[in-house]
């Protein structure tokens, strides 16, 4: 195991100073993923040095690990035992750490089948905007007492509390895994694919780009094998999915990304270029327009996705006003001084 | 209230309002000033903003089956039922989600979408009675949560009214939403942060096998240690339920299950997926079990013997209810290779106390259900029964666990919040519900103690003997 360093005490010294001072602060630990989310101007608080893993033990499926810790570390570690992060988040690079994996929010390819980061988080200890540390949920797969506060800390990005350890279930990895690439129309092919879901088959991960269905598939190999028959299709290369899951294929180097979420069955036309995953609920499509009013007519939301370039442009969709006084409340509730990552997501948060 | 709603939906009378006087926990008992049965989601506006204006404080009911108190009237509130809100309103095949209302029925659910070989996973014990609204309010679980989830993992979106009247969507079809996750926060709220007035849930494509084995062990401490070998084995069952020797006779007297009556603890492990998958994780699982020192392994054959495991498991609470007057359910939750140390541990507090206690549970979980068997009738075994409850719920803490697995806190675990939670965390949580609610009319006086009432509870708990926990740090 790499350094183990608690760093909870200085973190918790230099956020009750900044709320006193009023001074706003900038989260940041392996800085992976500043692209994602607006600027936030405000003293550094450096979370690249809290690290550790503080327990794992394989029979529990629980992981419990300071927020500094690189997700590399985590994941050879599970990796050991034969588990993973079913949740696969990416990692834009070898800084990528736990905190900001669950501050960002973000999962990979297996979402739509396997889950998302916030399905996977069992509890979380955090610094709020007073410099207060508190624990919520724990180490146990289920935990109802108080609000789930540890899964509200899920893509807030730091600006209701600062995360100092995260506590997340692990599942075993598959015996076997395939991938299965098929000729198909966007439509069409997500048509198959929700048919194949409805019939069980082991899916685990989707992905549609330049008229190519590829569909991986998890279980055992006997059961794989048994899928292949029904489901037809020729066995694919099975490194589309770490492309996809860190984001280095290249549909996410292009300018003006957009990144839509909606309804899996949400109409596709077929003339329209862009890269579906999640089953049909997860559209990558470059746009010189924003996408904000679609994603609205669509039931969804759009994100602005530009991994190579700082926009000081909105990257969120906007909220309604009755969800946008709601959620500055909740800011409210654990930041009162408004310190903690101030406009990160939206400028009222 | 009566200008608002139609005839026959305010019940005032005192005959009319006994019904409601208490939820699954018996134990508590309060008549509610009134009760409301509104029939649309104007209308729960409507009583909402009547009762903010009055400051009338507000308790939401579903089926009234939770474990915990949170559906306890209050003497000068207003109890809204919801179980006029029970249909079903849109059944989406190709995004596998149903829309309904929060009084219908959590089994009315997997009922309603059977025929297009859907399910909806958390199956709580009171699955035919209990109400999905209900569940969001307390994020139940079940038999199947290892593999499937809570309700928080089975549910996309909810419409919301809070006390205010303001009307809030959250979440969507979509996988994720903007912003904060207000879909967690909600559910396991317990009712204190907004009226849930409608629920998409997320349904699954039914297993296409499925099947169960029953492995019996002479000690309890065994079976603890085989329910780790398995997980670590990198098998995700479906249900993986422990029952000791107690239960295991109670359930047999009463349905007849075929349990192997001497064994001191059987292990039930269920295995579900594809055809293929099932056979391979079985096979794999029975070897483990038999390295464990299962003393006997029996593989349901068929459909009809997978039904008559399950029966006794599914009967065990009510077949325990026949050995005692009454029995008082607990619901803590600890790490799994605790198991064997935490009942060893409850068995002596069960002699300490001279209260028998039987143990079924969903142990891959690590979700105790100790019964504790009592007569509410002997004058103050009730209190002694809660006092060893409170002891039991403090040894899941200190192992590392939780209270509540999935019963809630309600009013029946606000003491023991006191020792889970320190004054910071407590008065946050007063902080989201201010967001919220910011006259605390909604559910007043659940889930979540005054820093007051847990400043007395801890005088108390000193007053009857040593301080539990010296470690903990309190305030």
């Amino acid at each position: 195991m790499s350094d183990n360093t608690d760093k909870t005490r200085l973190l918790c010294d230099q956020v009750e100073r900044a709320c006193n001072s009023k001074t706003p602060l900038a989260i940041r630990a392996g800085n992976s993923k500043a692209f994602y989310g607006l600027d936030v101007e405000g003293e550094m608080l450096l979370l690249d040095g809290h690290q550790g893993i503080l327990s794992y033990e394989a029979s529990e499926l629980v992981i419990t690990a300071r927020s500094g810790t690189r997700l590399s570390e985590i994941e050879s570690a599970l990796d050991e035992h034969g588990q993973q992060l079913a949740f696969e988040p990416p990692l834009h690079s070898d800084r990528a750490t736990v905190g900001g994996a669950i501050a960002s929010g973000l999962s990979g390819p297996a979402r739509a089948f396997k889950g998302a980061a916030r399905d996977f988080v069992l509890g979380a200890k955090i610094i709020n905007g007073k410099g207060e540390l508190m624990k919520f949920g724990g180490q146990v797969m289920k935990n109802v007492a108080g609000y789930d506060v540890s899964r509200l800390m899920v893509g807030a990005q730091g600006t209701l509390g600062v995360l100092m350890e995260i506590s997340l279930k692990v599942l075993p990895k598959a015996e076997a895994e395939t991938t299965l690439v098929f000729e198909v129309d966007a439509e069409k092919g997500h048509q198959w694919l929700r048919d194949w879901l409805h019939q069980g088959h082991p899916v685990t991960a989707s992905c549609h780009y330049q008229g190519i269905l590829s569909v991986r598939l998890s279980s055992t190999s006997n059961s794989i094998e048994q899928a292949h028959k029904k489901m037809g299709g020729e066995t694919g290369a099975s490194d589309l999915w770490p492309q996809l899951r860190h984001q280095t294929h290249p549909c996410f180097q292009q300018e003006s990304l957009w990144r839509l979420s909606v309804a899996q069955s949400t109409a596709i036309h077929n003339e329209e270029k862009q890269l579906i995953e999640w089953g049909g609920a997860l559209r990558w499509k470059v746009s010189n327009n924003d996408l904000f009013e679609q994603a609205k007519r669509l039931h969804g939301h759009a994100t602005r996705y530009n991994i190579n370039a700082r926009s000081s442009d909105e990257i969120f969709q906007p909220l309604q006003p009755s969800m946008l006084a709601i959620q500055k409340r909740i800011k409210q509730a654990f930041d009162p001084e408004n310190i903690l990552n101030p406009n990160r997501l939206y400028k009222e948060l | 209230m009566q200008k608002v709603l139609p005839a026959g939906c305010v019940l005032h009378e005192a005959e009319d309002l006994s019904p409601y006087e208490c939820d699954g926990l018996s134990a508590y008992q309060q008549v509610p000033m009134a009760v409301v049965l509104p029939e649309t989601v104007s209308q729960i506006e409507q009583i909402l903003t009547f009762c903010t204006k009055q400051k009338i404080p507000v308790v939401a009911r579903g089926a009234g089956t939770g474990l915990s108190g949170g559906a306890l009237p209050l003497e000068n509130g207003v109890l809204i039922s919801l179980a006029k809100f029970n249909r079903i309103l849109d059944i989406d095949t190709e995004n596998r989600t149903a829309v309904v209302q929060p009084g219908v029925r959590n089994l009315a659910i997997s009922e309603a979408v059977s025929d297009h070989g859907l399910y909806y996973a958390p199956d709580p014990s009171s699955q035919i009675a209990c109400s999905i609204g209900g569940n969001v309010a307390e994020n139940a679980g079940g038999v199947h949560c290892l593999k499937y989830g809570l309700t928080v993992h089975n549910i996309v979106k909810l419409e919301v009214i809070t006390m205010q009247g303001e009307h809030l969507t959250i979440g969507s079809e979509a996988l994720d939403s903007p912003g904060y996750d207000l879909l967690a926060l909600m559910t396991g709220s317990e009712g204190l942060l907004g009226i849930i007035t409608e629920i998409t849930v997320k349904l699954l494509p039914k297993p296409e096998a499925a099947n169960v084995m029953l492995a019996s062990f002479d000690d309890v401490a065994t079976a603890g240690q085989a329910v780790s070998n398995v997980i670590a084995e990198g098998i995700l069952p479906a249900g993986l339920e422990l029952m000791d020797n107690a239960a295991i006779r109670a359930a047999d007297d009463f349905v007849n299950a075929g349990y192997p009556r001497d064994a001191a603890a059987i292990l039930l492990c269920e295995i579900d997926g594809t055809g293929a998958e099932v056979a391979d994780q079985l096979s794999q699982a029975r070897q483990v079990l038999r390295s464990s020192g299962a003393t006997e392994i029996r593989v349901a054959q068929d459909e009809q013997q997978r039904a008559k495991f399950w029966a006794g498991r599914k009967a065990a609470f009510p077949a325990v209810g026949r050995l005692s007057p009454d029995y008082y359910c607990m619901d803590g939750t600890i790490p799994r290779h605790q198991i064997a140390d935490v009942l060893t541990r409850i068995s002596e507090l069960s002699d300490e106390y001279g209260l028998p206690i039987v143990n079924v549970f969903h142990a891959g979980d690590g979700n105790l259900h100790p019964l504790i068997l009592y007569d509410a009738n002997i004058d103050g075994e009730l209190e002694r029964t809660e006092e060893l409850g409170g002891r039991i719920l403090e040894i899941c803490v200190e192992a590392g666990g939780t209270i509540t697995g999935e019963h809630g806190v309600g009013l029946e675990k606000i003491n023991q919040m006191c020792i889970q939670f320190n004054d910071h965390e407590l008065l946050q949580f007063h902080a989201i519900k201010q967001a919220f609610d910011p006259d605390g009319l909604l559910n007043p006086g659940k889930a979540i103690p005054t820093l007051h009432r847990c400043a007395e509870f801890g005088a108390m708990h000193v007053h009857h003997g040593q301080l539990p926990h010296p470690e903990l740090e309190r305030f």
